[in-house]
């Protein structure tokens, strides 16, 4: 589920609010968005990879708040992880066009 | 009120509305303009990240046009599904599966290349996918129109001619007056959280069936998937990898990802948590994994779990008609339903024409939402077409089954999102136990039909849909236990175990039932068979 949204990070450009598929964010005037509809969450983890700044993290767990904030996630590096692994940012490939896509194909048992 | 239609803040006029964004929706979205339609494509939430391709990665049934390739390729899940697939059917949507990646390729999809140096296009990353769908679609001059599901398709006595709903974030409410209406809304999940799905409420069957559609194999609608407990991420292909353990180290005798799901649901049900380890999966694929799904990882490595050497609790997440195979009923080759100017494809339309009662999870349903769509898109822009000069003058009035509110209750708002929560929770409780769903028998059927008939009433008798996300969650209420219902009923009518669909009161195949099962009915839910067409030619048209 969404936990954070940095205040520090976010540029208010509200990506967030337009892409969420389930709206969970509200844009506020002037300010930052908020995240207004926590629990309509379905952790898909599409925010973190539309956010251009890295300003959002979503826990693993899909039913309960954690509770983690954006200090422990300084602290064990995980926030932006996930689309940098996708490739998505400036100067980076997008993971759709690695050769491993191909390479499991010679193996996979699915 | 309702059958009355009163229009909105918003007045549009197209040749086509797509309903759905996810890559069915686009592809008739952009399919219908290359015909010269004027298109608008509503989504509820967000085209480019709605649905269940969007934040995954998915195999696609890309099969190069080789007489062996294909007939292995159309034998892979034939006999799974019980025959009730066509070869007609699969031919087709290979071809254009073919055909629609090969363009994607063309337009900017950045596939990887293979050991000879051509592009590898047998999977699609959905982020990747989904974005450029997106583009292509605004490119293709359509509009888009997202957070606005529809609430009420609309209809006069030539069939349907538009649709109303809400945008969410601003509560205004809009109509589109449109020849011809694509459904592309994918299947239900029930909202379980499995990856991307919680949009997928079965809205288009609900839609469709309104107007007098049918739905086809409801009881194919029974797929579950595996996943941490944990995590939303249902990746059931990477279990094959797993070998599966009580706590205690000790393995659970015939778990599996395939055939063992099952041994699995037996365990969760007795109350013994099982847990999963990646531990067949080599060394030196083990990266070769994670980049390919690197969505999988994510849970784990938030976590600090390294599922390729540590044991971690799964449990198995209802994806119900998402993969399962069962959808709206299609009556030609266009997509089109039964119903004049309403189409269907995706996982809102039924997969039983290239998986029958198997699993159209993965590869199939990534390939059938690009040809459906496609062939949708095609249909509905060539009807608009020989629709008379005087189409836009229709007077239309609403399909829908509930009373609309035209504006939004300032005072009932807390109590309306209280009961329509009661509803899902009671449908779900219905739904996604397995000895309900997966394991099924008249007893529990019937019992359950008989909570969901009572559930219908009630909210038949008492909702009105406002025109807000309140209003929306009602009708998802409403979509949800009208799917349960004609799910439950096909279940019951059919007295055997074929593709997903299990009986325990009857556990093997009967012959004498090799034919789908059509459904339909709001307040009365009807179900009669109907038979599998075993051969015919087609002629195919070219793609976009």
């Amino acid at each position: 589920m969404i936990e954070v949204l940095s205040a520090s990070r976010c540029i208010q450009c509200n990506q967030c609010v337009a892409v969420c598929p389930t709206n969970v964010f509200e844009r506020i005037e002037d300010d930052v968005p908020v995240i207004a509809r926590q629990s309509d969450c379905q952790t898909c983890f599409m925010c973190e990879l539309y956010c251009p700044v890295d300003a959002l993290y979503v826990a693993p767990e899909p039913e309960e708040v954690i509770g983690v904030t954006e200090e422990q996630l300084q602290q064990q590096g995980l926030i932006g992880g996930y689309r940098e692994k996708v490739g998505w940012g400036k100067g980076r490939t997008p993971v759709a066009a690695h050769d491993y896509m191909y390479r499991l194909s010679l193996f996979a048992k699915f | 009120m309702a059958n009355s239609l009163v229009l909105g803040d918003i007045q549009l006029k197209a040749d086509v509305l797509v309903i759905g964004g996810g890559p069915a929706g686009t592809w008739a979205a952009i399919t219908a303009a290359s015909k010269g339609a004027k298109v608008i494509l509503a989504d509820k939430g967000y085209c480019g990240s709605s649905g269940a391709t969007a934040p995954s990665g998915t195999g696609v049934w890309y099969v190069k046009p080789d007489a062996r390739l294909r007939d292995e390729a159309k034998a892979s899940r034939y006999e799974m599904g019980g025959r009730l697939a066509e070869h007609r059917w699969m031919d087709r949507v290979l071809d254009r599966t073919f055909a629609n990646m090969n363009w994607l390729g063309e337009v900017g999809y950045p596939f990887p290349r293979d050991d000879q140096g051509e592009l590898y296009k047998k999977g699609l990353q959905g982020p990747e996918y989904m974005r450029l769908m997106r583009k292509l679609v605004k490119k293709a001059g359509v509009k888009i129109m997202d957070h606005s599901p529809v609430l009420e398709l609309l209809v006069d006595e030539h069939g349907v001619g538009g649709a109303s709903g809400v945008h969410i974030q601003t509560n205004e409410k809009w109509t589109v007056q449109a020849g011809a209406v694509v459904i592309a809304t994918g299947g239900c999940a029930f909202l379980s959280k499995a990856l991307g799905c919680n949009v997928l409420t079965g809205d288009g069957y609900l839609l469709a069936a309104e107007t007098g559609a049918e739905l086809s194999g409801m009881e194919f609608s029974n797929a579950y998937a595996i996943s941490p407990t944990f995590s939303s991420v249902t990746k059931t292909a990477y279990y094959s990898y797993a070998n599966f353990y009580y706590e205690d180290g000790t393995p659970v005798e015939g778990a599996g990802s395939k055939r063992g799901r099952s041994i699995i649901a037996r365990k969760l049900l007795e109350g013994r948590q099982v847990y999963a380890k990646l531990d067949q999966a080599p060394q030196d694929i083990q990266q070769l994994l994670r980049i390919n799904q690197t969505n999988f990882f994510l849970p784990f490595d938030r976590k600090g779990i390294n599922p390729f050497t540590d044991l971690f609790p799964v449990t198995l997440r209802l994806e119900g008609t998402v993969r399962g195979t069962g959808g709206i009923r299609i009556v030609d080759e266009s997509c089109a339903t039964s119903v004049p100017g309403l189409y269907a494809a995706g996982d809102a339309a039924t997969r039983e024409l290239i998986c029958g009662g198997f699993t159209g999870g993965g590869s199939h349903n990534a390939a059938w939402a690009m040809s459906s769509g496609s062939f949708a898109g095609e249909g509905a822009a060539a009807y608009v077409k020989k629709l008379g000069p005087h189409a836009a003058e229709r007077t239309l009035r609403s399909a829908s089954s509930a009373q609309h509110a035209t504006a939004i209750d300032q005072t009932g708002g807390l109590s309306t999102a209280n009961k329509t929560e009661e509803i899902i929770h009671a449908v779900q409780d219905e739904v996604a136990p397995y000895d309900k769903n997966l394991f099924r028998s008249a007893g529990n059927l019937q019992a359950s039909l008989q909570r969901l008939d009572e559930l219908w009433k009630e909210q038949r008798n008492r909702a009105v849909i406002e025109p807000s996300s309140l209003g929306m969650k009602s009708r998802e209420a409403m979509a949800m236990t009208a799917t349960a219902r004609w799910m439950y009923n096909s279940a019951l009518a059919r007295t055997e175990t074929r593709g997903m669909h299990k009986r325990e009161d009857y556990k093997s195949l009967d012959e004498n039932q090799h034919y789908r099962l059509v459904s339909g009915g709001l307040d009365h839910i009807w179900v009669k068979p109907e038979a599998v067409q075993e051969q015919a030619l087609v002629k195919e048209g070219e793609a976009v």
